[in-house]
């Protein structure tokens, strides 16, 4: 049974590490930049949140706060597409790299100023109550986390496979030019993922709330995120959440089997390994070009 | 308005292309040996903190600027550098041979470590590199008998052919120590570019593709430049450990391979002047900061993450508005003059590439 209990827990971190990762896989199959802010938007979704549902704060009901918040964040990502990143068009994917770095520590400082740097928790009707399920005890927050990640990775799986919007962004990540030859708005198409993966990383940040204290280094849970998207192969959906789940479920057990200094090291070492014997990930989407 | 009037092949690998640039470097290095006259002890510590960054900005600007290849890891090696120094010279080895030791040390691992990362491209290196960051941290805890661990190691006074130099006691014999270092590094780093391994690097950095067309071996060149580049940065690392005089798992964090990657970004990819302009801003950034918060908001005000805050401001607005750094706008400032009236704004305009997927190969 403990077995149980610890493998339902990591379920649920490692959901929130696919859901972060889900970001980055967005970013990556659309652009094939990698979005190391991605971490510090999750944060700043669940600040957003806590900013318009909290008593101290706005007080608004959770239900409106949450939708509200996931609208602001994907706001705020076209915004920062259309004032900062469209500018980079054209220069290399190293550039990117570093740019999004810098704007995590400006998005970490910028929080810490307007929320302070105390951990605090969202008053979220989530975050109260437990389920037991023959003789496994479930928060309610983890179960809504299981629940709404399956969700959102089948219908952002649904919208690149079948809807033209998808379909154009994977093309614009496949060949600029021939997709702007083809009639596929690139620039726009661009801004309106950079969107689509701010609201993804509000979900997270609400989710990740709920299940806990915040502060604005939280950020740097992405980092794991990050593994979870190599670990799963970079330009895909479900391989994200695969991975998030195989590094939130490897956290526990290496935490109580292993010895304390290599617990740690557990997701990272598994990340060289990944890299190493299969470089694009499990689900890979690297293909040899017939000529 | 000078004109280089070049007569022979060799004119283009000269380490000095020309008489002008041989005066003003040599003054440089003049200057550089008559400071400690010239200014207090303090500010010799300052200067002295510059060339340091300065040689690690050297080591990563070689794989970063020279080769292509984003390397968000660096801080691993200044540490495995820090650490066999230390390590080597507690085994009874004179400063001249454990230091140089140090850095061939951290090159060789760095070279090994590079051989399964080679495979990868562009962002997953950078990845790889990242997980090497955090991961050295625990691993510095986990060989506590040969590193201390938490409690961390206190480097030794240096001892070369008799004279002591320690940092605190006497920072003008460890500034004069840390400015041969950073000279053989530069000269180092620039014969590197005049050799054809150095046009080798250029050729990876631009085009893959065409490397291979001219019979340049990517992965044995890449490999080369990754070990080269940690051999610079272990040097970096050894000293940075005499300057702190104290270091442990946490000093060399991932906060510090950003800092590096950013500040070569600073101050201009590709171009030596430009780890040491980065090296400036990134020393001097934290204590301007500081004395210009005193100055509007009043001391003892705190803004936690500030330094951090800002430095990612600057970084924006650089890759923004002057990609090629501080010294690419030095380098247009100069040129503007010399070309007095005639120079113009496109003279500087890069070719734009658009994305091709790397998935698909």
């Amino acid at each position: 049974m403990d077995g149980v209990q610890l493998l339902v827990s990591g379920l649920a971190n490692g959901c929130v590490y696919g859901l972060i990762a889900l970001g980055f896989v967005l970013i990556y199959k659309a652009t094939e930049a990698v979005n190391f802010a991605q971490g510090d938007f999750m944060m700043l979704g669940a600040f957003v949140t806590l900013g318009l549902t909290n008593a101290e704060y706005l007080h608004l009901p959770f239900w409106i706060a949450a939708p509200l918040a996931i609208l602001i964040m994907a706001f705020f990502g076209y915004l920062l597409d259309l004032l900062i990143l469209r500018h980079l068009f054209g220069q290399s994917q190293t550039a990117v790299v570093i740019l999004t770095i810098a704007l995590g520590f400006v998005i970490r400082f910028v929080a810490g100023v307007i929320w302070g740097h105390e951990p605090q928790t969202l008053e979220s009707p989530l975050a109260f109550g437990d389920v037991s399920l023959g003789g496994v005890v479930l928060g309610m927050a983890d179960v809504a986390v299981i629940v709404v990640t399956v969700l959102l990775t089948w219908s952002l799986y649904q919208f690149f496979q079948r809807t033209k919007l998808g379909l154009a962004m994977q093309a614009a990540s496949q060949n600029q030019m021939a997709a702007y030859f083809m009639g596929i708005p690139v620039k726009r198409v661009q801004g309106l993922i950079w969107g689509l993966s701010g609201a993804t990383a509000a979900v997270a940040g609400i989710l990740f709330a709920s299940k806990g204290a915040i502060d604005p280094n939280a950020g740097l849970l992405g980092i794991k995120a990050f593994a979870a998207a190599v670990i799963g192969g970079f330009g895909s959906l479900p391989g994200a959440l695969a991975g998030g789940l195989i590094v939130g479920v490897i956290e526990p057990f290496a935490a109580r089997y292993l010895a304390a200094g290599y617990s740690q090291i557990a997701p990272y070492a598994l990340l060289l390994a990944v890299l190493v014997f299969r470089p694009h990930g499990l689900f890979s989407q690297v293909r040899t070009k017939k000529v | 308005m000078r004109i280089q009037f070049k007569t022979s092949y060799d004119h283009d690998i000269r380490l000095f292309p020309d008489r002008h640039s041989l005066i003003v470097y040599g003054a440089l290095i003049l200057l550089a040996l008559v400071l400690p006259f010239l200014i207090n002890e303090f500010y010799i510590g300052e200067v002295t903190n510059v060339l340091i960054w300065a040689i690690a900005g050297l080591g990563l600007m070689l794989l970063t600027g020279q080769t292509g290849q984003a390397s968000l890891g660096h801080a691993a090696f200044l540490a495995i550098g820090c650490y066999t120094n230390t390590i080597l010279i507690e085994q009874g080895l004179p400063f001249l041979l454990a230091f140089p030791l140090a850095g061939v040390i951290t090159g060789v691992v760095g070279a090994i470590i590079a051989i399964p990362a080679l495979r990868l491209h562009g962002i997953y290196l950078a990845i790889a590199t990242i997980a090497l960051s955090i991961l050295a941290d625990d691993i510095i805890v986990l060989l506590e008998p040969w590193t201390g661990g938490v409690s961390g190691k206190f480097p030794d006074v240096i001892r070369v052919f008799g004279m002591e130099i320690e940092r605190w006691t006497m920072p003008v014999r460890f500034y004069y120590l840390v400015l041969a270092v950073a000279v053989m590094c530069t000269l180092f780093y620039r014969n590197i570019l005049r050799s054809p391994l150095g046009r080798a690097f250029d050729a990876v950095r631009d085009s893959e593709v065409s490397a291979t067309a001219m019979g340049v071996h990517i992965a044995r060149t890449k490999a080369t430049a990754f070990g080269l580049s940690c051999m610079i940065t272990g040097w970096a690392g050894a000293l940075m450990g005499y300057y702190a005089g104290a270091f442990n798992n946490e000093t060399f964090s991932l906060v510090i391979s950003i800092t590096l990657l950013m500040m070569i970004v600073i101050g201009g990819l590709g171009s030596i002047h430009g780890a040491f302009f980065g090296a400036v801003v990134v020393a001097f950034l934290p204590q301007g900061l500081s004395i210009l918060k005193d100055s509007v908001l009043g001391s003892g005000v705190a803004i936690p993450g500030l330094e951090t805050g800002v430095f990612g401001m600057i970084l924006i607005l650089f890759i923004l508005f002057e990609p090629m750094g501080l010294y690419g706008r030095w380098l247009k400032i100069r040129i503007w003059f010399e070309l007095f009236p005639f120079a113009r704004k496109d003279m500087f305009r890069r070719q734009k590439s658009y994305l091709k997927t790397e998935r698909l190969r």
